[in-house]
C-alpha cells in the first residue's frame, strides 16, 4: 500500500511539473514568444479567439506571473484549452478525434512489441551461446540505433512505391466513414507505420530480457530445478523468464517515452492523422493553444501508461508490497 | 553472478572494471584492450572512425560548397554525381559528405555535456544520500518520464532562432536523465566498499574522494552513459530537422531528409536523397548502440560472451 502511495505522489507530482514546464517554456525563453505570439495575431484575430489564446497560454499582460500561473492551472485543470488558431473549433474537439488512432497504433504495436521482444529475449538468453544468440541480439542493437522516420520512409519505397502493395498515408481511405465495415481498411493503412515502430522498439525489449535473463540463469534455484531433473521448458518459462520478466515491466514504463517520440515521427512520415501529426501539425500552423493541448495530452498518456506499469509490479512483485 | 566486479578500486585508476582476477597491473589499456576483443564494439569503432575521418577532412573529399544548387536537378546516379542530385541540383554525395560534421558535433557535445549532469545529479545523489537523494531521484524520475520529443517539438517552436548551440541546449536539458538513474544505482552499491570508507577515514574530503575514489571505479558505466546520451542525441536532432524545426538552411543529414520529403522525393522516384542521409544516421547510431551494447558487456562480466564463463564453470 506504502508502495502505491508513494506511486501515485510522483505521478501527481510529475504532472505538476509538466503543468508547469509547459507555463515556463514560453515565458523563458529569450525574447518572450508568448507576448511575440499574442502581437503577432493582433488585427488578424477577432478579439475573443485572442482572448482563447490568451487563456491557454495563461498571458494577462495585466495581471503578475503568479496569477497568471493560477489562472493557467485552474483552466487547465477544468479542461478549459481555448479554441484552435486554425480552425476556432476549441481544441478538446480537435484533439479527440486524433485520439483513438494514436491509441489504436501505439497500444496494439507497443503490446505486439512487448510480447514479441520478451520471447524473443527468453529463447535467446536460453541458448546462450548458440547460433540464435549470436546472431539475433546484434540485429536488435543495430535496431535501437535507426532513426524511426527513416524506417517509415524506406518502408514506404519497398512496399508502397517500388510495389505498390499498401497505402502510403492516411489512416484510411479519403471519401470512406470509419465504420465497422471499414476496418480492413483501417489495418491495411496501419501495417506500415505499425512496422516502423515494432522494428525500431522492440531491440529494446529483446535486449533487457536476455541480459535481465542471463543473470537470473545463474541463480542457484535455477541449478536447483536442473538438478531436480525439471523439463527445459519448464525451467526456461515458470523458472527463468517469470524471475526475469518484472525489470522488463519496469522498463516498459520508462521506455514509453520513446516510443511515444517515435509515433510523433512515425505518423508525420504517413500523415497518419493521429496526435503526433497534428502536433506537428500545429507547430508548423503556430496554433499554440492546439499544441500546448496535445503536450499535455501525451504527456498525461505516458503517466497513466506509467502508474498501471507500477500498479501491475505491485501486483507481480511481492517485495514492493512489504518493502519500505 | 549479477554483482559488479569492482571492488579493486584503489590502485586501478582507469579502468578497473575490465580487468579481472589476477591482472591487476593493466590500467590505462584495459579500456582498449577490452574494445579491441570484443567485435561489436570493434565494428561500432569502425563506423565511428569513418565518420570522425569525413568530419575532420571534408573539403578535401568534396570541395566547394556542399549546399551550392548550380547542378542540372534531379539527375540519376552518374560519374559525376555518385549518388545523383536533388530537386534543387546540389550534390548529395557533396551534402552527405558535409553532413557528418554537425552530425558528430552535436551527439559528441550533446553526449558529453548531458554525461556530465547525469554523473553531477546521479552520483551526488547516491553519494550524498538523505533527503538530498530523494529529492534528485525525484527530479531524475520526472525529467525520465516526460515525453522528450513532444517537449523538444514545443521547445523548439517557440525557439525563434534554430541554432546549433540552441538544439544542443535542449538536447542536454532532455537527454541527461537516464544516464543519471543508470550511474545512480550503481554509485548506490559502491557506497560502502571498503576502499571508500578508508578513504574517508582518511579524512578525505567528500569532493576528492567522489572525484578520485569513486568515479574512476565507474569508468565503463560512465561511457556506456556517453554513448547513449549520444545515441539519444543524433537520433532526436536528426527527427527534430527532419519535421523542419532544426537550421533548414543547413547541411545536415537530417535537413536533406525533410527537403526529401518536403519535395515528394518517394513519390518521384529519387530514392537515394532519402536514403542515403538516413543510412548515414543509421550507421551513426548503430555505431553508438554497439559500443554501449560492448560497455555493457565490459562493466557487467555476468553478460560476456559465453566461452569463458563455460571454463569457469568446468574449473570450479
Amino acid at each position: 500500500m506504502r508502495y502505491l502511495l508513494r506511486r501515485l505522489g510522483f505521478f501527481v507530482l510529475t504532472l505538476w511539473a509538466a503543468l508547469t514546464i509547459n507555463f515556463l517554456i514560453p515565458r523563458l525563453m529569450p525574447g518572450s514568444p508568448a507576448t511575440a505570439i499574442l502581437a503577432r495575431y493582433h488585427g488578424k484575430l477577432s478579439i475573443s479567439a485572442l482572448q482563447a489564446i490568451e487563456a491557454s497560454l495563461g498571458i494577462n499582460e495585466h495581471q503578475n506571473i503568479f496569477s497568471q500561473y493560477f489562472q493557467y492551472i485552474g483552466n487547465t485543470l477544468t479542461l478549459h484549452f481555448g479554441d484552435s488558431v486554425q480552425s476556432f473549433q476549441p481544441v478538446a474537439q480537435i484533439v479527440a478525434q486524433a485520439v483513438p488512432w494514436t491509441l489504436g497504433l501505439v497500444g496494439i504495436t507497443t503490446i505486439l512489441a512487448f510480447i514479441l521482444g520478451t520471447g524473443i529475449g527468453t529463447v535467446a538468453a536460453w541458448r546462450r551461446g548458440s547460433k540464435t544468440d549470436s546472431i539475433l541480439p546484434p540485429i536488435f542493437v543495430v535496431g535501437t540505433g535507426l532513426p524511426y522516420f527513416w524506417v517509415g520512409m524506406m518502408l514506404i519505397i519497398v512496399f508502397a512505391e517500388v510495389n505498390p502493395w499498401l497505402p502510403v498515408a492516411l489512416g484510411i481511405d479519403p471519401g470512406v466513414d470509419v465504420s465497422f465495415t471499414a476496418i480492413g481498411n483501417i489495418l491495411q493503412h496501419a501495417v506500415l507505420p505499425a512496422a516502423a515502430l515494432l522494428i525500431t522498439t522492440i531491440g529494446s525489449w529483446v535486449l533487457t530480457m536476455r541480459n535481465t535473463m542471463v543473470t537470473t540463469l545463474a541463480e542457484d534455484y535455477i541449478r536447483m530445478a536442473r538438478a531436480k531433473g525439471l523439463s527445459g521448458r519448464r525451467i526456461m518459462i515458470d523458472y527463468a523468464a517469470r524471475n526475469s520478466i518484472l525489470p522488463n515491466l519496469t522498463g516498459f514504463a520508462m521506455s514509453l517515452g520513446f516510443v511515444v517520440s517515435g509515433a510523433v515521427l512515425v505518423e508525420d512520415v504517413f500523415n497518419y492523422p493521429g496526435v503526433g501529426f497534428m502536433l506537428v501539425q500545429a507547430v508548423q500552423n503556430e496554433d499554440f493553444p492546439l499544441m500546448q493541448c496535445l503536450f499535455l495530452l501525451i504527456t498525461v498518456a505516458v503517466l497513466v501508461a506509467v502508474l498501471m506499469a507500477d500498479i501491475a509490479t505491485a501486483l507481480l512483485d511481492p517485495r514492493t508490497r512489504s518493502a519500505r | 553472478m549479477a554483482t559488479i566486479n569492482v571492488s579493486t578500486g584503489l590502485d586501478d585508476t582507469a579502468a578497473p572494471l575490465t580487468s579481472g582476477r589476477g591482472k591487476r597491473k593493466n590500467t590505462g589499456g584495459g579500456l582498449l584492450r577490452s574494445i579491441r576483443s570484443n567485435g561489436k564494439a570493434m565494428a561500432g569503432a569502425i563506423i565511428l572512425g569513418v565518420f570522425v575521418i569525413l568530419a575532420i577532412i571534408p573539403q578535401w573529399l568534396s570541395p566547394g560548397d556542399p549546399g551550392a544548387e548550380i547542378y542540372v536537378r534531379s539527375l540519376g546516379p552518374s560519374a559525376a554525381h555518385w549518388l545523383g542530385t536533388t530537386a534543387y541540383g546540389q550534390d548529395i554525395l557533396a551534402e552527405v559528405i558535409w553532413g557528418a560534421r554537425p552530425a558528430l558535433l552535436i551527439s559528441v557535445v550533446a553526449g558529453l555535456f548531458a554525461t556530465f549532469l547525469s554523473v553531477l545529479i546521479g552520483v551526488t545523489a547516491a553519494y550524498v544520500g538523505g533527503i538530498a537523494d530523494d529529492l534528485l531521484n525525484v527530479f531524475t524520475d520526472v525529467f525520465l518520464v516526460i515525453p522528450t520529443l513532444p517537449l523538444v517539438i514545443v521547445i523548439a517552436a517557440y525557439a525563434n532562432n534554430h541554432s546549433l548551440s540552441v538544439l544542443i541546449i535542449v538536447l542536454v536539458i532532455t537527454g541527461w536523465s537516464y544516464g543519471a538513474r543508470q550511474l545512480r544505482s550503481q554509485a548506490l552499491s559502491l557506497r560502502n566498499r571498503d576502499f571508500l570508507q578508508a578513504a574517508k577515514v582518511r579524512g578525505e574530503r567528500r569532493s576528492y574522494i567522489i572525484v578520485f575514489e569513486l568515479l574512476p571505479t565507474m569508468t565503463s558505466l560512465i561511457v556506456a552513459a556517453f554513448l547513449n546520451a549520444a545515441l539519444y542525441s543524433i537520433l532526436t536532432a536528426a527527427g527534430l530537422e527532419f519535421l523542419g524545426l532544426g537550421n533548414t538552411s543547413s547541411v545536415d543529414w537530417g535537413t536533406m531528409l525533410y527537403w526529401a520529403q518536403n519535395n515528394e522525393a518517394l513519390q518521384t522516384g529519387q530514392y537515394l536523397w532519402a536514403t542515403i542521409p538516413g543510412l548515414c544516421i543509421a550507421a551513426l547510431g548503430t555505431a553508438f548502440a554497439l559500443l554501449n551494447n560492448a560497455f555493457d558487456e565490459i562493466s557487467n562480466p555476468s553478460l560476456r560472451p559465453v566461452r569463458r564463463i563455460r571454463v569457469a564453470r568446468t574449473s570450479s
